[in-house]
C-alpha cells in the first residue's frame, strides 16, 4: 500500500503550483521550491550520514560553496545554469575531497568536530571575501538562465526545475544504494574493520561517497542562490549544518525519503508557527511565534523518543532486524 | 627457508614498556598447516594483527609470496592472497549469510566503484558465494540473517568470509573459540579439507585439534618463538612442556 505513496506525493507536487494559484497563494510556490532545495541538500547529507555512517556536522560548507560558486559566476556575467550549476557541483566536490581527505582519517566524535571546524573555516572565508560582499553577502543581478524558452525568473518554472532535479537526485540515490558501491558503503558503515579485512580500501570508498554528497550539496546551494537571488555567509554557518542534520534525523537516517520528509516537516512547522497564530497559545505566551525553533526542538525530542528511526521509519515495513533497506 | 610462502624476520612490537612481539622470525611453507600456540597473553593475536596489516610493527620485515609487504595496507595484502579470520566473530550481522559472502566475493571480482547497475543482478557473484557457503557447511542457512545464527554457525561464516577472498595463506585466529564438541569437529573437518588448496597459519587453544591438524607447530611465549617443529618434536620439547603444555596437556 505504501509503495504508491511516493507517486501520489509526486502527483501532488506536480499539481501544487496550480492548486496554490487557485487559492491565490502563489507565495507557496516559492516556499515549495525552498522545501525541495533543502530536501535535496538533506538527501545528499543522508547519503553520507545514513548509508555511509559518517556523521558530518559540516554539510553547510558544501551547500554554501555551491551557492557562492554560482553567485560569483552570475555577478561576473556568466548566467547560464548549464555552466553555473555544474560548476557549483565541481567546486563543492573539490571542497569535499579536501575536507574528506583529512577528516575521514578520524572516527566518531573527532569526525563530527573536524567537519564542523572545516565548515566554520569556510564560513569565515566567505565573511572575509570583501570583493564578493563579505559579511553582507552578495545580491545577485538575475536568476540563472536555462535556455529552451524556460524562464527561471518565473516561480512556476523554477519550481518545476527544482522538482525535476530533486526527482533525478532521488532516483540516482536509489540506484546508488543498490549498486556495488552502495553495498560497499553500507557494509563499511556496519563493520569497517571487516571490510578492510576482506580486501576493500575503505578510506577510498568513504572519500568517494563524501565527494558525491558534497557535489549534490553544491547543487542544492546553486539552486538556493538562484532561489533567493542572494548569497551570504549565513548559508555556511554551523546552524545550517545543524538544521540539515535535524532534517535527516527527523525524516529518517538511512531512508530514501528521509531528507525529503525532514525538509517538509521542519520547514513546514517553521512556516506554520511563524504565519498562523494560535490564539490561546498567544494569550499565554505573547511572543511564541518568534521562537519557532522551540517547537521544532519539542518535535525532535518526540521523534527521538517515540520514533528513533525517524518519520520514514514509521512507514517502513517492520524491517527484518532493523535493516535500513533504503 | 627461502621459498616459504610467509617469511617473518625479527618482527617487533612494543606497547609502552611491554614487548608484545619480541623479534619473531617465522616461516610458513606453502601447503602446510602451521599452528601457532602459546599461553594467554603470549602475543598471538598481536602477531596476527601485524601479519594481516591491521597493526604496524615497530621493526622487522614481513615477506609474503616473495613480496615485502611490511608497509602495505591490509586491503592490499588481502588482494595478494593473505586473509585472516577473527577471534571475536566479526561478520555483517544485519545481512544474510549469502550477502555476507557475496561482499567478500565482490571485493575480488571487478571494480566496486560502480553506481548504477544493481549489484544483486550479478548472478556470478551469487553462484560463487553459494559454492563457498556450501564449502563451509552453511548451505541450509543461506538466507538467514548472520546475526541470528548460532555461535558455531557464526564461526563457520567467519572462516567463510576469509576463505571467500581466495587466499593463498589463511590466518585463522582461534576458529574453534567457544565451540561445542560437534561444532569443533566440523571446523576441524573444514580446515582439514582446505589443506589441498590453502596454506593455513592456525592459532588455537584446543590442543587436540592442533595436534590433529598441524604439519608444524610454533610456540610463542612472552612474544618470542621458543620452538618450531613437527607435532612429535613439540610434544617432546622440554622447554615447551615447561612453559606451556605442562606434563599432562599433550595426552
Amino acid at each position: 500500500m505504501w509503495r504508491a505513496l511516493p507517486l501520489v506525493v509526486l502527483a501532488l507536487a506536480i499539481a501544487f503550483p496550480l492548486i496554490a494559484k487557485d487559492y491565490g497563494a502563489s507565495y507557496y510556490v516559492s516556499f515549495g521550491s525552498r522545501v525541495m532545495i533543502y530536501a535535496l541538500a538533506a538527501t545528499s547529507l543522508n547519503l553520507i550520514l545514513g548509508y555511509g555512517g559518517m556523521i558530518s556536522f559540516g554539510h553547510a560548507a558544501f551547500v554554501g560553496a555551491g551557492a557562492y560558486a554560482t553567485g560569483v559566476l552570475l555577478v561576473e556575467g556568466i548566467t547560464s545554469a548549464w555552466i553555473g550549476w555544474p560548476a557549483a557541483m565541481v567546486v563543492s566536490a573539490l571542497l569535499a575531497l579536501a575536507i574528506g581527505a583529512v577528516s575521514l582519517r578520524t572516527r566518531g566524535v573527532y569526525f563530527i568536530m573536524i567537519t564542523l571546524a572545516f565548515a566554520q573555516m569556510a564560513y569565515y572565508l566567505t565573511v572575509s571575501m570583501k570583493a564578493y560582499g563579505g559579511e553582507e553577502g552578495l545580491n545577485l543581478p538575475t536568476r540563472a538562465t536555462l535556455g529552451f524558452d524556460l524562464d527561471l525568473k518565473n516561480d512556476d518554472t523554477f519550481y518545476y526545475t527544482v522538482l525535476v532535479l530533486l526527482v533525478v537526485t532521488l532516483v540516482l540515490l536509489q540506484r546508488l544504494v543498490h549498486s556495488r558501491f552502495g553495498r560497499v558503503i553500507q557494509a563499511i558503515r556496519d563493520n569497517e574493520t571487516r571490510m578492510e579485512a576482506i580486501g576493500y580500501p575503505t578510506f577510498r570508498y568513504k572519500l568517494i561517497c563524501f565527494v558525491i554528497a558534497g557535489a549534490f550539496g553544491g547543487l542544492a546551494g546553486a539552486l538556493l542562490a538562484s532561489h533567493g537571488n542572494y548569497v551570504n555567509p549565513s548559508l555556511l554557518h554551523w546552524t545550517q549544518s545543524g538544521m540539515l542534520l535535524i532534517m535527516v534525523i527527523l525524516g529518517g537516517v538511512g531512508y530514501r525519503y528521509g531528507g525529503l520528509i525532514g525538509a517538509i516537516v521542519l520547514l513546514g512547522i517553521e512556516e506554520l508557527i511563524a504565519n498562523y497564530k494560535i490564539v490561546w497559545l498567544a494569550a499565554l505566551l505573547p511572543n511564541y511565534q518568534q521562537h519557532a525553533l522551540l517547537g521544532v526542538g519539542l518535535l525532535l525530542l518526540a521523534i527521538v523518543l517515540f520514533a528513533p528511526q525517524g518519520i520514514a521509519g514509521l512507514f517502513a515495513r517492520p524491517a527484518s532486524a532493523g535493516i535500513n533497506r533504503g | 627457508m627461502g621459498d616459504a610462502l610467509l617469511n617473518v624476520r625479527n618482527l617487533t612490537k612494543r606497547f609502552g614498556g611491554l614487548i608484545a612481539t619480541d623479534g619473531v622470525s617465522l616461516a610458513v611453507a606453502a601447503g602446510e598447516v602451521h599452528a601457532l600456540i602459546g599461553p594467554n597473553g603470549a602475543g598471538k593475536t598481536t602477531l596476527i594483527e601485524q601479519l594481516s596489516g591491521a597493526m604496524p610493527p615497530d621493526a622487522g620485515v614481513i615477506r609474503f609470496d616473495s613480496v615485502d609487504i611490511t608497509g602495505k595496507p591490509q586491503h592490499e595484502r588481502v588482494r595478494l592472497g593473505l586473509a585472516r579470520s577473527y577471534q571475536v566473530t566479526s561478520i555483517f550481522g544485519k545481512l544474510t549469510v549469502l550477502d555476507n559472502i557475496v561482499l567478500a566475493v565482490q571485493a575480488r571480482t571487478g571494480s566496486s566503484v560502480s553506481f548504477w547497475h544493481p549489484r544483486d543482478s550479478e548472478t556470478r557473484l551469487f553462484d560463487e558465494a553459494r559454492r563457498l557457503i556450501g564449502q563451509v557447511g552453511l548451505a541450509a542457512r543461506e538466507t538467514a540473517l548472520a546475526g541470528t545464527l548460532s555461535h558455531g554457525e557464526q564461526r563457520q561464516l567467519e572462516v567463510g568470509l576469509a576463505l571467500a577472498t581466495q587466499p593463498k595463506l589463511l590466518l585463522l585466529d582461534e576458529p574453534m573459540a567457544g565451540m561445542g564438541l560437534d561444532e569443533s569437529e566440523r571446523m576441524i573437518g573444514l580446515i582439514d579439507s582446505l589443506r589441498q588448496t590453502v596454506t593455513v597459519l592456525l592459532i588455537e587453544h584446543d590442543m587436540a585439534a592442533v595436534f590433529r591438524l598441524a604439519d608444524r607447530i610454533s610456540v610463542l611465549v612472552f612474544g618470542r618463538i621458543i620452538a618450531t617443529g613437527d607435532p612429535v618434536a613439540i610434544r617432546n620439547n622440554a622447554e615447551v612442556k615447561r612453559a606451556y603444555l605442562g606434563d599432562g596437556a599433550a595426552t
